[in-house]
């Protein structure tokens, strides 16, 4: 903003004095530690034991689908209700509740995209001490101890996973408070009330304060607990959202991992704290196998991880006849929820694609995005006006630098209330996008959930006369300060709530909105400036339930009903395109993620690459991080690298704080504005292949930025690599992320039958991103980059085909209309290439698909080829022609010039 | 379906019909053009390989340096020669081509072209348009009754015997119709290209260029008609291809402005101005000790050279001062083109706030725009006639100083 207009409440000028003050560091005092979060303490101070749960046998129901069985803890006589799914696609769910709690205990709805088929259970053995069942396929059985309970699932003579063998599954059952009287009218059930009074009250039970921020917990303490053994496992990776390596660490010796979406100013690197978003998925591998455990509970959440190679862990006598000595590496992971059920998912694999197979059969799959937001965004905070939109838009001209989305931030709007414009900077918005419109470009728009307490502001008017705003403990509205200074949080848990708010992005309603407008969700954890954590108070109330219970899910919703509301306005016709900051387990549905407030150092640059590795093997693979660093202004070296960096992840957006001097990629020297043109541009010659993975994410799950060992899952050289990634299988990328490097060491997978060629020379100089094409594979390319995706619509193909050790090559290539939902309708090409015995072939995959492209095939590149005497051309009507070649004898590349026949054809390209 | 403008507008500004036909490929300008001969092998302007003609624009990149694709987007290096006829000339990068977008901002080449007819008419370059200096453009006559008379070209004119460049803008869409150019005399009558491009931007489908788009050969259809006019729109442009630079009064007007007494601080604070730089010919003196505002939405701002930028806000609060006078920041052969203010009012956890004042030869001192490119950095813009020059003037006194 100008000067003075920062018309600051002072309670936010004291929050950004705090959080702004003397360090860049986060201030770790804003958040709390395990010790802190009381039910995090209690729990953690149960160390693993004998567990004082008891299956009883007696009270085991079997239907088909479901297993029931009554679970008693010795100690207080409180029962449990275990229930035991077999579910399709070889996952195994259990779910554990009270048998009779005294209310209702939250049940994550919204998440899963359907109630999971089940297959049928069967017992196989039963005596006093345990059940066998068989879970159906490939000899797996699980196995029901009785005393203590405990849970280990078996593939012939291997337990795959253990539950509750560290004896750490903890209910922290509903009760009434003693010391001031009853706060249910409910009748106790005997049972209950007599162990009670075995229980002392211990502190932060009832009340908890954090600063000055007071939790009245009205239902008590509800936490849960469950520990998993993993024999076999030293790898462990996923339950993002945090700033750390990808490769779990054990928690031994600090706090565990924890997730809790909060607002966390300026982050700090390599530790457990939480940050935005959460996915309680956890995924396991070595080199035989690969298992996932989905946690599902949106409760905050500390996940304490453990290695135990002295193999102390003690199985039980029906597990004798293992043949587990002491020496098997063994981790040990223990999840602690506040509140809600414990309710997980055990998807036993056995690849790494299974369960990424498993997981989107669970929570869905990536949406498929629009082409153009596979494209370069350009983001600050904030482009200030009109004006500065067009010369910012004109300077990528003026430069020949592609891009396809420019971002207004927060200050775009009329004094921070979103769905407006700022009557004086941005006055005539249509026009403005009808500019960009013009030149095939698209805007983005800020619309935070915090809506300004504001009589003269209809977004808040119809909230409040709806009755939509989340209520505080007390029956009123919630309240909190934010941008806009005093503001209501929707309550997107409701769902007429989120069909209003998804109204709200019609044409009519969203003043001076057009087509080519999307939205970007920040601040969605909920941010609350003044509230506990910088986020809501968990008493706060989203009709029946407290945020203690939603609190996960809050940003997930938002970003649900932003979505919804943008394909709405189209009629469902258009794909919607929104960045959200706060996700949850499914948020994949919905669009994009980036990794929040970042900022312009080094090990930033360094972490995004861990941070959307982690995001993508729990099915979020519209990752990215702001190019440059939000806060702190990049060296022209560090922005270089990161524009190289970025330029090979998901979500390319550069942005900066409002701080920070202007950064366009041509405001540091004709050397540095080349570097960055060649990046960006780089990045345009692959959009078919970026899309084409995003296409398979969206069928499979797969991530589209993955980890070297999902490809190479046999080489434990690659189960820890954190420095480089694949994109799909093709692509190998090592970005350079040291200052001052001359060089990288790339770590190439892959033995004989796989030969990585370097698309580029040693990445010796600034100039070169060390990015390579796997031997064996095929990537459709479009060379000729222009202002944006949209131009390049109907623009040729290359064919790269980098041939293995045998001679052959594989790839695909998708081709749609790049942003209607017409591709449910198979209007789209979806071909297979490949390269094999000299003949390269294009196959239609899906034979009923129907599109028609104009792009054709302007060159064919074979990379480790030998020289052809001849290179035949035959088209599917049986026309031959010989097409002209050249050969460098020096790279053993062939370039066959062009073949010209159509993308969508069937082909035949001989080399003899 | 997408409107083909693209194609409509590259025919229009490349390619009105001609009966003089120069051969030459779509997209190569004339100084290139005897690279180009039919019926030659084509060897790339770099040197690196020799192709038969046909590979020219034949939608397939041959050339390293993109030298056979100017008329098509097949290389990633090209560019295309576009005449922009009427106005400037200008090279375009081969992306653009076919991309569906209109490839000139209708805008720009107004003023373009005005400025361009402006100077054109200015014949003693004294910066005003005068009576005299219209009437040999008969074509202008309002009645059209084969006598342009003095009261005539006044009319046009306003009224007034002479106009200045910003005064220009309405007479110029009284004449602009109408109007020839001495230069082009024979060329048709410009305004037809005009009007077409004024037409709103609209899509282009790639597919009209290139409707099988592995048959190049349906290309030369269109290419044909636009190779026409490249040959007239080069020399067409020749008398204002340069930047379209204003002339204003040269300096005398200043030392004129300044004897009359219009700036009476000018001896009051002799001793203090002597320390400031006011430029070679002290032509910037007649600023000192004077405040020039500008208004906005929220903001009055003002900018008192060689003193201080401040900003106020227009209801109520107090005043921020933007930076004091710091130093002459422009390039190092225009370095009275840029002022810079500094140490302004601390930015909270900031840098002090600065501004950088740009100047621009104008004949009203006014501060035109303001901005915040980033957080309390100030840009401004101001126009002045102290910095327009002379052309000729110009180039004597640097001359001289570098002999010097």
């Amino acid at each position: 903003p100008f000067a003075n207009n920062l018309k600051m409440a002072p309670v936010l000028v004291l929050w950004l004095a705090m959080c702004l003050g003397a360090t860049w560091a986060v201030d770790r005092g804003n958040f709390k530690t395990c010790d802190q979060s009381a039910f995090c303490k209690r729990q953690r101070a149960l160390k693993p034991g004998d567990s004082p749960y008891r299956a009883l046998l007696e009270t085991m129901e079997l239907t088909n689908t479901r297993l029931t069985l009554q679970l008693i803890n010795d100690n207080n006589k409180v029962r449990l209700l275990l229930e035991l799914y077999r579910l399709q696609g070889n996952i195994t769910r259990v779910k554990i509740n009270e048998l009779k709690p005294l209310k209702p205990r939250y049940e994550v709805p919204d998440v899963l995209i359907r109630d999971p088929p089940t297959e049928p259970l069967s017992v196989l053995s039963q005596d006093e001490s345990g059940v066998v069942l068989s879970l159906g396929v490939e000899s797996q059985r699980v196995i029901v101890s009785v005393r203590p309970f405990r849970l280990d699932i078996m593939e012939g003579h291997d337990v795959l996973m253990s539950l509750n063998s560290r004896g750490l599954l903890a209910f922290e059952h509903l009760r009434m408070r003693k010391d001031t009287g009853a706060q249910y009218t409910l009748v106790v059930f005997d049972f209950q009330a007599t162990k009670e009074e075995e229980e002392k009250a211990e502190e932060g039970m009832w009340e908890e304060t954090f600063k000055s921020h007071s939790d009245s917990k009205p239902n008590g303490p509800s936490s849960i607990s469950l520990d998993f053994s993993l024999p076999g496992v030293e790898h462990v990776y996923g339950i993002p959202e945090h700033a750390d390596d990808l490769k779990l660490k054990t928690t031994d010796n600090g706090d565990p991992y924890r997730l809790f979406n909060l607002d966390v100013f300026q982050y700090e690197l390599y530790n457990p704290m939480a940050l935005y978003g959460a996915v309680p998925v956890m995924l396991a591998h070595n080199a035989q196998r690969t298992t996932g455990i989905f946690w599902l509970n949106a409760a905050e959440t500390w996940v304490d991880i453990s290695s135990n190679t002295a193999g102390k862990t003690v199985f039980g006598k029906m597990l004798d006849y293992v043949q587990g000595s002491s020496e098997i590496p063994q981790t040990d992971v223990r999840w602690i929820s506040e509140s809600g059920i414990i309710d997980v998912f055990i998807m036993l694999g056995p690849t790494p694609k299974h369960v990424f197979s498993q997981y989107a059969s669970l929570t869905g799959t990536q949406s498929f995005p629009p082409l153009a937001s596979l494209g370069y965004h350009q983001c600050r905070w904030n482009y200030n006006d009109q004006e500065d939109v067009r010369s910012v838009d004109a300077g990528f001209d003026e430069y020949d630098i592609p891009y396809d989305f420019i971002w207004l931030d927060i200050e775009h709007t009329d004094g921070k209330r979103y769905f407006t414009w700022d009557p004086h900077k941005f006055a005539t918005p249509k026009e403005m996008l009808q500019g960009l419109m013009d030149k095939k470009r698209k805007m983005v728009a800020i619309v935070d959930p915090h809506i300004k307490i504001d009589s003269n502001y209809k977004i808040h008017n119809e909230i409040r006369s709806r009755g939509f705003y989340v209520k505080n403990k007390d029956g009123g509205d919630y309240e909190g300060w934010c941008w806009p200074g005093n503001a209501g949080y929707p309550d997107f848990t409701r769902a007429d709530m989120r069909a209003w708010w998804a109204s709200m992005f019609a044409y009519d309603q969203y003043e001076g909105s057009m087509e080519n407008l999307y939205t970007w969700n920040d601040m969605n954890e909920p941010s609350v400036f003044n509230g506990p954590e910088v986020t809501m108070h968990k008493d706060a109330v989203h009709g029946d339930w407290e945020n203690r219970d939603v609190h996960n899910l809050y940003g997930l919703y938002v970003q649900m009903a932003t979505a919804d509301g943008l394909v709405q306005r189209s009629g469902g016709v258009e794909r919607p395109f929104v960045l959200t900051r706060a996700f949850f387990a499914g948020s994949q549905r919905y669009g994009a993620v980036w990794t929040g407030d970042n900022a312009a150092e080094w090990d930033h640059l360094k972490i995004s690459i861990p941070m959307c590795l982690s995001l993508g093997l729990v099915g979020i693979s519209f990752c990215g991080a702001d190019v440059g660093g939000f806060f702190k202004s990049p060296t022209p070296e560090l922005l270089v690298r990161w524009y190289q960096t970025g330029a090979y992840q998901p979500f390319f957006r550069a942005h900066a704080h409002l701080d920070t001097p202007r950064r366009e990629p041509w405001l540091f020297g004709p050397e540095n504005t080349a570097l960055i043109r060649e990046a960006v541009r780089q990045r345009y010659t692959f959009l078919p292949y970026w899309y084409q993975q995003f296409y398979h994410a969206y069928r499979t799950g797969e991530p589209v930025m993955r980890p070297l060992w999902v490809e190479y899952t046999q080489d434990p050289a690659t189960f820890a690599v954190d420095d480089e990634f694949l994109i799909g299988q093709n692509l190998l990328v090592h970005p350079v992320t040291e200052e001052g490097a001359r060089g990288v060491t790339a770590y190439l997978p892959g033995k004989e039958e796989v030969l990585l060629s370097g698309l580029t020379s040693t990445p010796s100089r600034s100039t070169t991103i060390p990015v390579f094409q796997r031997g064996g594979s095929i990537i459709p390319r479009k060379m000729r980059v222009r202002r944006s995706s949209s131009c390049m619509e109907h623009d040729p193909y290359t064919l790269y085909a980098a041939l293995n050790a045998r001679g052959v090559a594989e790839g695909e290539l998708y081709i749609d209309d790049g942003h209607t939902f017409n591709y449910e309708k198979k209007e789209f090409i979806h071909r297979r290439l490949s390269f094999s015995n000299n003949v390269l072939s294009s196959v239609n995959l899906v034979p009923d698909s129907h599109f028609t492209t104009n792009s054709w095939i302007e060159r064919i590149v074979l990379i480790g080829s030998s020289k052809p005497a001849k290179v035949t051309l035959k088209t599917a009507d049986g026309n031959e022609s010989q097409l002209e070649f050249d050969f460098d004898a020096s790279m053993s590349v062939v370039t066959v010039r062009k073949p010209g026949m159509n993308a969508g054809a069937d082909w035949t390209v001989t080399l003899q | 379906m997408a409107v083909p403008c693209l194609l409509l507008v590259l025919l229009l500004l490349c390619g009105a019909a001609s009966p003089v036909e120069v051969q030459r490929p779509r997209g190569v300008p004339l100084s290139k053009r005897q690279f180009y001969e039919e019926d030659k092998p084509f060897t790339c302007l770099d040197g690196s390989l020799t192709v038969p003609f046909d590979r020219v624009n034949d939608d397939y990149c041959d050339c390293k340096d993109g030298s056979d694709e100017p008329g098509t987007a097949a290389c990633p290096n090209g560019s295309f020669h576009c005449t922009n006829a009427g106005f400037r000339p200008a090279f375009i990068p081969s992306s653009r081509i076919n991309d569906g977008i209109c490839a000139v901002i209708r805008m720009e080449k107004e003023k373009a072209r005005m400025s361009g007819v402006f100077l054109e008419l200015d014949k003693d370059g004294d910066g005003f348009v005068t009576v005299n200096e219209l009437l040999p453009h008969s074509e202008l006559d309002p009645d059209a009754d084969g006598t342009f008379t003095e009261t005539e070209a006044q009319g046009l004119l306003g009224g007034v015997d002479k106009v200045d460049a910003a005064s220009f803008e309405s007479v110029w869409n009284n004449i602009k119709e109408k109007f020839h150019s001495e230069s082009h005399t024979d060329t048709p009558a410009p305004e037809e290209t005009y009007q077409e491009e004024t037409k709103e931007p609209a899509s282009d489908n790639d597919s009209e260029l290139y409707p099988d788009d592995d048959i190049p050969e349906d290309d030369d259809d269109e290419e044909d008609p636009e190779d026409e006019d490249l040959d007239e729109g080069d020399y067409k442009v020749v008398p204002y291809s340069a930047s379209p630079k204003l002339c204003f009064p040269p300096m005398q007007s200043f030392f004129k402005l300044l004897n009359e007494g219009k700036n009476k601080s000018v001896s009051r604070n002799l001793e203090k101005e002597i320390s400031f730089d006011f430029g070679a010919s002290a032509e910037f003196a007649y600023l000192y000790s004077q405040c020039y505002e500008l208004h906005t939405g929220e903001y009055i701002y003002k900018l008192c050279p060689f003193n201080r930028v401040s900003q106020k806000p227009k209801y109520g609060g107090s005043e921020t001062n933007l930076g004091t006078w710091g130093k002459w920041a422009g390039p190092e052969d225009n370095v009275y083109s840029v002022m810079k203010y500094e140490h302004g009012t601390g930015c909270w956890q900031g840098p002090n706030r600065s501004t950088t004042v740009k100047l621009t030869c104008g004949k009203e001192t006014v501060v035109t725009s303001t901005s915040e490119p980033s957080r309390c950095e100030y840009l401004m813009e101001f126009t002045t006639p102290a910095v327009c020059q002379e052309p000729q003037n110009v180039g004597t006194t640097f001359q001289g100083h570098e002999e010097l």
